[in-house]
């Protein structure tokens, strides 16, 4: 009953900012039906508590309490603290595409010189320019599950990235989520990216706070398609400033014999929550899925994975890595289906948390659902603190016991990081876990 | 060819052959009306001649249970139960008091004769067919809603162990009942627990005095005969300090068209330096090969290692029931508790399997290890569903889980929900889970030999479930095997 | 002075005292052996000089030059000179051999206040102890001690003493599970590092390993202290002999 009750507070507020919203956000017609279902779909559940299965670690109603308004588009003040804090963490050879404050900054990206087959637009275009396919594309994710409902309805704006048959982009691209204004406010993005055939490319995404924005909540989601023989890399980086919440979305659906390899890390945000589902839709396609979180204070990251085997003769690997200091909570969720048929499935993940301090918390829950019979699955699982022999060893070689855990946890994470193919890339995530490395020095 | 004919045959045969325990028993027996209701509920107790206390916890449970709703949560599907087109009480008619073995009906004797189960103490006794260092293993025996013999009650009683209906128990053992009833399984625990909590009607009580190794194996038998029944055994096991119990739990049902429906409870509490080591061999009807009839079983069984260096070991093969919802857990409160879950689940025909543990970890240095191996064949679905927790004071806690599925035939599932929760860093959890099927080269190798396609199946199923069926006693590992490759008989061909 | 000094050692664990008054002093340039049947405190005295954690010191002290040894953490220990070859070397996965070798090395000269070893310098000298030691370069690619033989183990243990270049040296048991090719590698590599501003003491069950690396003195321990010291030729004394007669001794 309070349950209730409680929704029913935190829902009038955003439906109050739904109503007021609406008539502003981008899209008519099918568009704005598509939203209103949406809303109404998020607003029969609420935020997701814990007695959602899905959400059983992850208590947003707890963790969140409420939806905040959207924020306002930025202004030139908004805009230049973006500015600083992109140049912060730029990384050099790549396109820079822009989002602030979920709106997208044409000047702070780089448009100039697309390369031939490579066409970006701005979700705000798609929805309002009406390409009848991309819209339907856009609008097509699962609203059962709340929080994609709550973007579906909300979304203000992304990128939408197209790459024609056969091109290869050198190029990566790298999308950037800033917070900048300063006022507890919600940002809701969308972005697409649709590789044709025999296509490539690497997409990098990074969440960074500009100076001063506080307290923000990013609602963002990612719908990818990989055409046949085409190949995906893909890095993700949350360093939202520690008060923050980042709510993340993806589907990714393969061709045949596709490749996508996907790494992320969350070191930032105070709550974050990086569901993805990635579905396998042609034969002979490939997987790899890795995963660290960096956890310190009281930060609460979620990561939940739903491998989806439909068609027979594909591979998954997931990795994945928990550190978890202080009063942090680590959660994965990893779900391998194998439909009926999906014979010769070779489906693997390994979920590791290391503990580093005594009220630190890490959940694991790792799910095989199996319906075909011929197939390799298997799932690990392990949870400790470090190994009391190696740190002896290591500080009997001469290093102190903060060098000696550091190099531990390096080599832990080591293994999820590997995965990352461009050594540019690589190394700019070492150096994130690095810097948290020293901060907890 | 005639090979293929008889694989044939065989499937056609299936639910008959396959279910050897499908008759049923001709007897009158005793019932109350049908339908749940106070009335029911207390025309139960009053059948017991329960004390006032016993009454007023069942109907507080009965209130309880009317504001729940069924869990759903299980990967299981099944029509919606209705709760008043059932018998909750059944009891063979006596014909007059039973005083002696000799007085209980002929054909409930015949039943557990044609079951294999010695009830005739006597005859062992004697040593007529007992061969030398055969151990002994005394039973009680619940037919229907009541207990209809429990053997060696004497010879326990000696070594001071209470072995005894728990309807009797209530009588005349309250305070031991008291204190231990439902502080395991509370009577709020679950929909199926407070169901089971307010219409029981038998099961076993066991006490173990402190320092105490009980004498033999103990063992329950429930048979589920009447139609359109349900059974709702209640077992209590407790080891006082220092003791140790074996005990042994077999299931069997006729066949029958309709489902029937088997809610128990079991909870066993273990005190200092005590160990309970309990083992099931479920074997309810499964259904046919449509998947008409079979057993709902929806049993809760937890122990509750209360002391410190306890331990509870479950062991169960799982090959009956349409549907099995259980998960047989610990709770590890005392320091340096130990608890262990091995685990065979076999799924053939319609069957659905639910059913795992929890690893709850209160007290330091506390450790569990879980070993799953779940089959599934025909159409079945088999999921393993377990949690394995520690608690922010259970500093040292480890736990080891396996969890393998094998499927054979590409029409079946094998699933694994893992629970994995650590709130220390202390705690250190290994979790490993394998899905696979049985290799083509290797039974090509055993057909090669000489082998049947089933016998090379039965091979290699029985070194897949090897490690769980070593930790059965003796008597029951020799079932439990037979029982596998019965129950896998026809799934494939 | 004396290099090691442990004087009247007693430690416990878990509540039971395993060494109950143990002394030794060590000068610089000596190799003395400490000999005992098992459980007789071995293993736990070169613990306790490493600074493993685990046990209790309930009396005597450890001087190393002179300066108080339990009051140091292990990694200071270790700059100080302190070098543990681990009866069974742990393997870390994931850090490479190279890169921890470079990590420990450096960390104990900055602890020293020395200047860190330069990339080229530090290769430079890896590759060739390496050499010496008959260390292929792939081994130094792998993680530590990850996929080693029982050889290799011990010859990376060696290794690093030869790059640490540490005063004073205690293997543990060092000739535990190689066989005798791997035993004369692993001497000669120890032989080599024999030097007169450094000591070493080498633990064993078995009088075979001083036949490669020849004690000047030979201690004989039994039941947590030392019950017998001599020259070399106690060793051999014991070889004959076995270590009964010491036991009633103790």
């Amino acid at each position: 009953m309070n349950v209730a009750v409680a929704k029913k507070e935190t829902g009038r507020a955003l439906s109050d900012s739904f109503a007021i919203a609406r008539d502003r956000l981008p899209g008519s017609g099918k568009v704005a039906e598509a939203r209103s279902a949406a809303f109404a779909a998020f607003d029969r559940v609420g935020l997701p508590n814990r007695r959602i299965e899905d959400w059983k670690y992850t208590d947003l109603r707890a963790l969140l309490r409420e939806v905040l308004p959207p924020a306002p588009a930025p202004d030139a003040a908004a805009l230049s603290r973006a500015a600083e804090a992109v140049r912060l963490r730029a990384i050099k050879g790549v396109r820079r595409l822009v989002l602030v404050d979920g709106v997208f900054a044409a000047k702070l990206s780089e448009l100039g010189g697309l390369e031939k087959g490579l066409a970006v637009r701005t979700l705000r275009d798609v929805l309002e320019a009406g390409d009848a396919a991309l819209q339907a594309q856009l609008l097509a994710p699962d609203n059962s599950n709340p929080m994609v409902a709550l973007n579906s309805a909300m979304m203000t704006d992304g990128v939408v990235v197209e790459i024609a048959d056969g091109v290869v982009l050198k190029q990566p691209l790298h999308v950037v989520h800033v917070a900048s204004g300063t006022a507890p406010t919600a940002r809701f993005t969308r972005s697409l990216l649709r590789l044709g055939k025999a296509a490539g490319a690497t997409l990098v995404e990074s969440y960074i706070a500009a100076d001063g924005a506080r307290a923000y909540q990013v609602h963002d989601s990612l719908l990818v398609t990989i055409g046949d023989h085409s190949r995906l890399d893909h890095v993700r980086l949350v360093e939202d400033s520690d008060d923050a919440a980042n709510i993340c979305s993806v589907v990714v659906t393969l061709g045949a014999r596709a490749h996508l390899n996907t790494f992320g890390m969350a070191s930032g945000a105070a709550v974050s929550r990086y569901q993805a589902t990635i579905a396998f839709a042609g034969e002979h396609s490939r997987v790899e899925t890795n995963g660290v979180n960096l956890l310190n204070g009281r930060q609460h990251a979620d990561t939940t994975m739903v491998m989806d085997h439909a068609v027979p003769n594909c591979a998954s690997r997931e990795v994945f890595r928990a550190v978890v200091d202080d009063r942090a909570h680590s959660v994965f969720q990893g779900r391998i289906i194998v439909r009926p048929h999906a014979q010769k499935t070779d489906a693997k993940m390994m979920t590791r948390a290391l503990l580093l301090s005594d009220e630190a918390e890490a959940d694991n829950k790792p799910e095989l659902e199996i319906f075909a019979d011929d197939v390799t699955c298997g799932h690990g699982a392990t949870t400790g603190a470090l190994d009391e022999s190696l740190l002896f060893y290591l500080r009997a070689r001469g290093l102190s016991e903060k060098e000696a855990q550091a190099l531990l946890i390096q080599a832990f994470v080591g293994e999820a990081i590997e995965s990352i193919v461009s050594d540019e890339l690589r190394e700019l995530v070492v150096a994130a876990a690095r810097r948290w490395l020293e901060a907890r020095q | 060819m005639p090979a293929v004919q008889e694989t044939v045959d065989r499937v056609k045969r299936i639910d008959v052959d396959q279910y050897r325990y499908g008759f049923e028993t001709l007897i009158e027996s005793d019932k109350a009306p049908k339908g749940l209701s106070e009335d029911t509920v207390r025309f139960i107790s009053a059948k017991k001649n329960e004390p006032a206390w016993m009454l007023e916890w069942r109907l507080e449970a009965f209130r309880r249970w009317l504001t729940m709703t069924e869990p759903t949560w299980a990967r299981v599907n099944y029509p919606k139960i209705d709760y008043q087109d059932l018998y909750y009480y059944s009891a063979p008619k006596p014909k007059k008091q039973i005083g002696s073995l000799d007085e209980i009906d002929p054909e409930i004797l015949k039943t557990y004769e044609k079951l294999g189960i010695p009830l005739r103490e006597v005859e062992v006794l004697e040593g007529v067919v007992r061969p030398e260092g055969e151990r002994r293993i005394a039973v009680d025996a619940v037919f229907d809603s009541v207990s209809v013999a429990t053997t060696f009650q004497k010879e326990l009683k000696a070594a001071g162990v209470i072995f005894m209906p728990i309807s009797e128990a209530i009588r005349e053992h309250p305070e031991l009942v008291q204190k231990y009833l439902g502080t395991v399984v509370p009577t709020s625990d679950n929909y199926f627990a407070t169901l089971n909590s307010a219409v029981f009607s038998d099961g076993s009580f066991v006490y173990v005095p402190p320092g105490v190794r009980c004498p033999m194996e103990l063992s329950t038998y429930f048979r589920i005969n009447e139609r359109n029944t349900g059974q709702f055994e209640r077992t209590l096991i407790i080891a006082d300090k220092g003791a140790y119990v074996s005990y042994l739990e077999g299931c069997t049902a006729p066949q029958r068209d309709e489902n029937q429906l088997h809610a128990a409870v079991v909870e066993l509490v273990t005190h200092d330096d005590a160990e309970i080591k309990y083992s099931t061999v479920q074997n309810w009807y499964p259904g046919n090969s449509e998947g008409v009839g079979g057993i709902y079983n929806f049993v809760t069984k937890r122990g509750d290692c209360r002391g410190n260096n306890s331990k509870i070991s479950w062991t169960q093969v799982e090959t009956g029931s349409a549907i099995t919802w259980k998960y047989p857990s610990c709770i590890l409160r005392g320091d340096n508790s130990r608890g262990e879950f091995y685990s065979i689940a076999i799924s053939n025909g319609h069957q659905q399997v639910d059913s795992g543990t929890k690893m709850i970890h209160l007290g330091k240095n506390t450790t569990s290890r879980i070993i799953s191996k779940g089959i599934a064949a025909g159409v079945s679905q088999n999921t393993y569903r377990g949690l394995v927790t520690a608690h922010r004071k259970a500093t040292g806690a480890r736990n080891f889980t396996a969890c393998d599925s094998l499927l054979i035939g590409d029409k079946c599932g094998a699933h694994t929900v893992p629970y994995v929760e650590a709130k220390n860093s202390s705690a250190t959890f290994e979790h490993e889970a394998t899905t696979s099927k049985i290799s083509e080269d290797v039974l090509f190798y055993c057909v090669q030999r000489g082998l049947s396609q089933e016998e090379a199946v039965g091979l290699v199923v029985n070194g897949f479930v090897k490690d769980v069926l070593q930790q059965l006693p003796m008597e029951f590992a020799v079932e439990a095997q037979k029982l596998i490759s019965i129950s896998l008989e026809g799934s494939v061909g | 002075m004396a290099l090691l000094e442990v004087k009247n050692l007693q430690v416990r664990v878990e509540e039971r005292e395993i060494l109950h008054g143990l002394s030794l002093t060590v000068n610089p340039g000596e190799v003395h052996a400490i000999m005992g049947p098992n459980g007789s405190g071995k293993s736990t005295l070169s613990h306790v000089i490493a600074g493993k954690p685990g046990y209790e010191v309930t009396g005597g002290e450890i001087l190393f030059r002179g300066e108080d040894l339990l009051e140091m953490s292990p990694d200071a220990r270790a700059a100080k000179g302190v070098f543990l070859a681990f009866q069974y070397p742990v393997e870390i996965p994931g850090v490479a051999t190279m890169n921890f070798l470079r990590t420990a090395l450096n960390a104990q000269r900055k602890a020293r206040g020395e200047s860190e070893f330069s990339t080229p310098d530090f290769l430079k000298k890896v590759r060739e102890v390496a050499a010496r030691l008959n260390i292929p370069q792939d081994m130094l690619r792998r993680g530590v001690n990850v996929g080693f033989s029982g050889g290799e183990k011990k010859r990376n243990e060696i290794l690093q003493m030869a790059l640490f270049e540490p005063s004073l040296c205690i293997l543990d048991e060092m000739d535990s599970g190689l066989d005798i090719d791997a035993l004369k590698v692993a001497a000669d590599g120890v032989n080599a590092l024999r030097s007169p501003d450094r000591a070493m003491v080498v633990i064993t069950h078995y009088q075979r390993l001083l036949n490669y690396i020849i004690p000047d003195f030979v201690h004989v321990i039994s039941k947590g202290r030392v019950v017998k010291s001599g020259g070399k030729e106690l060793a051999l004394e014991l070889e004959a002999s076995g270590y009964a007669r010491f036991e009633d001794a103790a």
